[in-house]
């Protein structure tokens, strides 16, 4: 069994990166997560990420061993929905005492396991190691691989505390465990031509039920969705699929590159954002598969289908388009979709004045100009205060971004809209579009920005009274 | 009286409980101009962030010492040093807020000697306060770190004073009192002609008011000059049990006498607390609060028809639980299922049979039989499965707005305390139809209708029959 040193070391080593390729040997070992600056640093750890990669696994308990910060302070916090067990909205954690620090956790962590199928009976357990116990030498894979042993039931480690890395550091991570614990243990019961995986979706606010109409009328099936939506089972046979689509660009790149290599899926990087970038995806996921062996109608079938959803989107987004030209768009993402959701703004006749490249790969960024121009205004590390002038000063009209630099926006009294993991409307797909740019020019001509613009009368009356005194 | 349990599992299922860093943290944006910092890996910061962003649905300022593998081992001072010179360079803070976490806990960083050794290496810090506070995760709950906190801030701010201010009282509230509770108390106070200075004060920093300009730190709270003249008051008042110490902390460095307030919800308890601050200054209650006396208990006669006999399941921590488990008691109400997060002695105090230190799985379970659901945001799935009534008390309560701006002190708060709970029944109020009570008849009922049977087996007529 790989140490975890070996197998950050593995990821950071990702052949299918071609920023990693560019790199020296020695820049390579350093991995691609920027060290983070003390007193100045944002966002989560590798713990919070792997969580975030394999929560939306709807039927599995997810077990966080660890005190009770990691779970207690952030548990049913993210938008992923599930068609049926509501069980991994539920939170477990081992709670670790003073006690446990001084003489080790790996006996409540086992018995934790044990209360766990009593109660729950889940298909799986997932167990999380965070900082604390992975200071104190607790080995979750010994108690794992124990408790695998003792019960009969898959209990899968989650090897990626918090202290090792950033958020992206932890996706991979977790991608690894799938890859080596759970990814080809299970058969489905039968297979088709037209069978698909989609990595790295996490059907937030349900925005695979998206795209799932378009597939299903299409005759493709989404063998396995890793991980929105998705059983344990399902994950365990996924190794069956024909072709795989990458979503959320690099978190998960390593999953499908070794499902390639491991079980000879070709996969290609795409996204469901857009109206473009949707028809594209859905092209690409059709050509993979009639090379993969599926009839070469399923081509034309596909295009029609595009037609008539793209003419479907324009004529939606066009309703809108009037309102929306010339609208100055400030962007600031995790990074990841930025090009994604830049094109689709651009088909809604905005012009996007800025955007953040944060935890983007440079061929992101290539995208991004591709798509913007040599002159794109794209920013590393945005800071709440930048973005604050520049709302102040008007140089953009709404600002999208995640939760918590929304009041950055709303703070100056200008529109702000939420794409980040809470929100609460989905955007993907041609329906998702449509209803980006419906919120958009919702947040745009709201009544309650001319009124709480406005300034209280006694504050222009005074001024006004000042005046004509000086007058 | 309660039989104080811990339960006695190896797993906690769907937490009540918070870790202390963040109480401490929330603390420390009660103060002006601050920069709360944990002293932890990325995420220790970003857990909390999420949650008092998603709560107060404010910016909230909120920094990390980025603690990695390698320097977790080798010690972090370095981390705490740079974290310290960046935070200072970038926001200029008056005071940084540092709490230790779970992680640097274990290593067993002495952070204090840290502080020291960067102090005397950076003579700028000078004007800049440093107050850390020891919080690992792996000990007590949120309240316990906002106790914590405050102890801290007043150990390191508290001066003898020998000029007084005869008008100037301090007030030190604890974590379960909102931004609005603190503006209610402070006006109840000035009432009497007095001045209250809260520390800290989440009222100025978090109750969502839209400043001129853009600030990287706390935009309000308790001011360094504040925080230096404490012993100049001439009393000292705390709310809550968790605000003891601090209280006490309080009278030995300064000298200035402090009194305990256990709560602040509930006509009695006010009544007290009107009494004290009259008093203390020596005036009158004013009319207002006659009046606002006067319509709780018109609100309380109003309310309890609808309140009387029902069984409530609750969680909270501590502090918050007495003021709410009373003031329910005090409406009628049988506290049932009684789940809190940590040791406090008023917990043997509560009018319940069993108070248990656990997570919402046990309230789930105890919860079955009863009429409403109190606890904070994380109670709606067990509300959905069990259909029970909920209202949100709390952090976090992410799934409704206005958690500021929630009152439950003072005759005002209590009032609206008594007609949001009565509304909630009310609302759950079921019409009679003709089957409502047709079950409490049915056993007698089949044993009559089996006479009949055998009686007038022959009469089609007879409706029994058919």
């Amino acid at each position: 069994m790989a140490s975890l040193n070996e197998k950050v070391q593995d990821v950071f080593n990702e052949p299918a990166c071609d920023k990693n390729q560019a790199k020296g040997e020695k820049e390579r070992k350093k991995g691609c997560t920027k060290q983070l600056t003390p007193g100045a640093a944002a966002g989560g750890c590798a713990f919070d990420g792997a969580k975030i990669a394999l929560q939306p696994i709807t039927d599995v308990a997810h077990l966080v061993h660890g005190p009770i910060a990691c779970e207690g302070n952030g548990w049913d916090n993210r938008g992923a929905k599930s068609s049926d067990s509501k069980l991994y909205r539920t939170g477990f954690t081992t709670d670790i005492s003073e006690l446990d620090v001084i003489y080790g956790g790996e006996k409540r962590l086992y018995k934790s396991i044990r209360e766990v199928l009593d109660k729950y009976n889940p298909p799986a357990v997932f167990v999380y190691q965070t900082c604390v116990t992975a200071l104190i030498g607790d080995d979750i894979e010994a108690v794992c691989k124990a408790a695998t042993a003792k019960f009969c039931k898959p209990i899968i480690p989650i090897n990626a505390p918090g202290f090792v890395g950033a958020k992206n550091l932890g996706n991979k991570l977790a991608g690894e465990a799938l890859l080596e614990y759970v990814i080809g243990t299970e058969e489905p019961e039968f297979t088709t031509p037209y069978d698909i995986n989609i990595i790295g979706e996490y059907n937030l606010a349900g925005e695979l039920w998206q795209i799932k109409p378009l597939l299903d009328e299409l005759g493709i099936r989404i063998l396995a969705c890793i991980s929105g939506d998705a059983k344990y089972k399902e994950v365990a046979y996924s190794h069956r699929a024909k072709a795989a689509m990458m979503v959320c660009s690099k978190a998960m790149i390593n999953v499908a590159r070794k499902m390639e290599e491991r079980y000879n899926i070709p996969f290609f990087e795409g996204s469901f954002y857009g109206i473009t970038d949707t028809s594209e995806s859905l092209r690409q996921i059709t050509k993979l598969l009639v090379q993969q062996g599926a009839a070469e109608e399923l081509l034309s079938r596909t295009e029609k289908l595009i037609f008539r959803e793209e003419t479907r989107a324009w004529e939606g987004i066009n309703r809108y388009r009037a309102k929306l030209q010339g609208k100055k768009v400030l962007l600031i993402t995790g990074g990841v979709k930025s090009w994604s959701v830049v094109s689709a703004l651009q088909e809604g006749g905005m012009e996007i004045v800025g955007t953040s490249v944060k935890k983007s790969t440079d061929e992101d960024k290539d995208k991004i100009k591709e798509l913007m121009g040599e002159d794109a205004h794209m920013f590393d590390d945005m800071r709440p205060r930048d973005m604050y002038a520049m709302l102040k000063e008007c140089r953009a009209d709404i600002m999208l971004s995640g939760g918590r630099s929304q009041f950055v926006a709303l703070k100056v009294k200008m529109p702000w809209l939420d794409i980040n993991q809470e929100r609460h409307h989905a955007y993907a797909g041609y329906v998702g579009m449509v209803e980006l740019v419906k919120q958009i020019e919702q947040a745009l001509y709201h009544p309650v920005w001319a009124q709480v613009r406005k300034p209280a009368p006694w504050e222009t009356l005074s001024s006004e009274v000042v005046e004509a005194k000086a007058a | 009286m309660a039989v104080v349990n811990t339960n006695h599992k190896s797993c906690t299922v769907n937490p009540l409980k918070m870790s202390q860093p963040i109480g401490a943290a929330l603390a420390f944006m009660g103060l002006n101009n601050c920069m709360p910092t944990l002293h932890g890996s990325q995420g220790c910061t970003s857990f909390g962030l999420v949650l008092f962003v998603r709560h107060f649905r404010e910016m909230i300022p909120m920094q990390t010492t980025a603690m990695n593998e390698v320097n977790t081992i080798l010690g972090g001072m370095e981390n705490i040093e740079q974290a310290i010179i960046n935070i200072w360079e970038r926001t200029k803070p008056a005071v940084i807020g540092l709490a230790s976490t779970g992680l640097t806990e274990t290593k067993g960083d002495d952070v204090e000697a840290h502080i020291k050794l960067i102090r005397a290496k950076h003579p700028e810090l000078a004007e800049t306060a440093i107050i850390y506070a020891s919080t690992p995760d792996y000990v007590g709950a949120f309240q316990d770190g906002w106790s914590k906190a405050a102890v801290r801030i007043v150990e390191e701010s508290a001066v003898y004073c020998q000029v007084k201010q005869v008008n100037r009282v301090n007030v030190l509230p604890g974590s379960h009192l909102t931004p609005a509770d603190i503006d209610e108390v402070r006006e109840i106070i000035e009432s009497f002609g007095l001045c209250a200075v809260f520390i800290p004060d989440i009222s100025g920093s978090l109750d969502g008011h839209i400043p001129e300009d853009f600030t990287p730190t706390t935009l309000g709270g308790t001011t360094t000059l504040e925080l230096r003249t404490m012993g100049a008051a001439r009393a000292t008042i705390a709310i809550g049990e968790q605000m003891h110490a601090a209280a006490i902390e309080l009278e030995m460095k300064t000298g200035v006498p402090y009194t305990m307030f256990d709560r602040l919800a509930g006509l009695d308890a006010n009544d007290n607390f009107l009494q004290f601050l009259s008093n203390l200054s020596g005036k009158p209650v004013a009319l207002k609060y006659r009046r606002q006396r006067s319509q709780l208990q018109d609100a309380m006669l109003d309310a309890h028809f609808f309140t009387g006999g029902k069984k409530i399941a609750i969680g909270a921590e501590p502090d918050l639980l007495w003021a709410l488990g009373n003031f329910l008691t005090e409406m009628g109400c049988e506290l049932s299922a009684v789940v809190t997060t940590t040791q406090s002695p008023l917990l043997e105090k509560m009018p319940a049979e069993e108070v248990l230190i656990g997570d919402l799985e046990d309230l789930e379970m105890r919860a079955k039989n009863c009429d409403l659901l109190i606890t904070h945001s994380h109670g709606r799935q067990m509300a959905e499965r069990l259909h029970l009534p909920f209202l949100r008390f709390g952090i976090p309560n992410f799934d409704r707005l206005g958690a500021a701006h929630k009152l439950s002190v003072g005759y005002r708060g209590t009032k609206e305390l008594v007609f949001e709970l009565a509304n909630t029944f009310l609302a759950e109020y079921h019409e009679a139809t003709p089957d409502s009570w047709r079950e409490s008849f049915q056993e007698i009922g089949t044993e009559l209708s089996n006479e009949a049977h055998t009686t007038c087996a022959s009469n089609g007529s007879c409706s029994s029959c058919n």
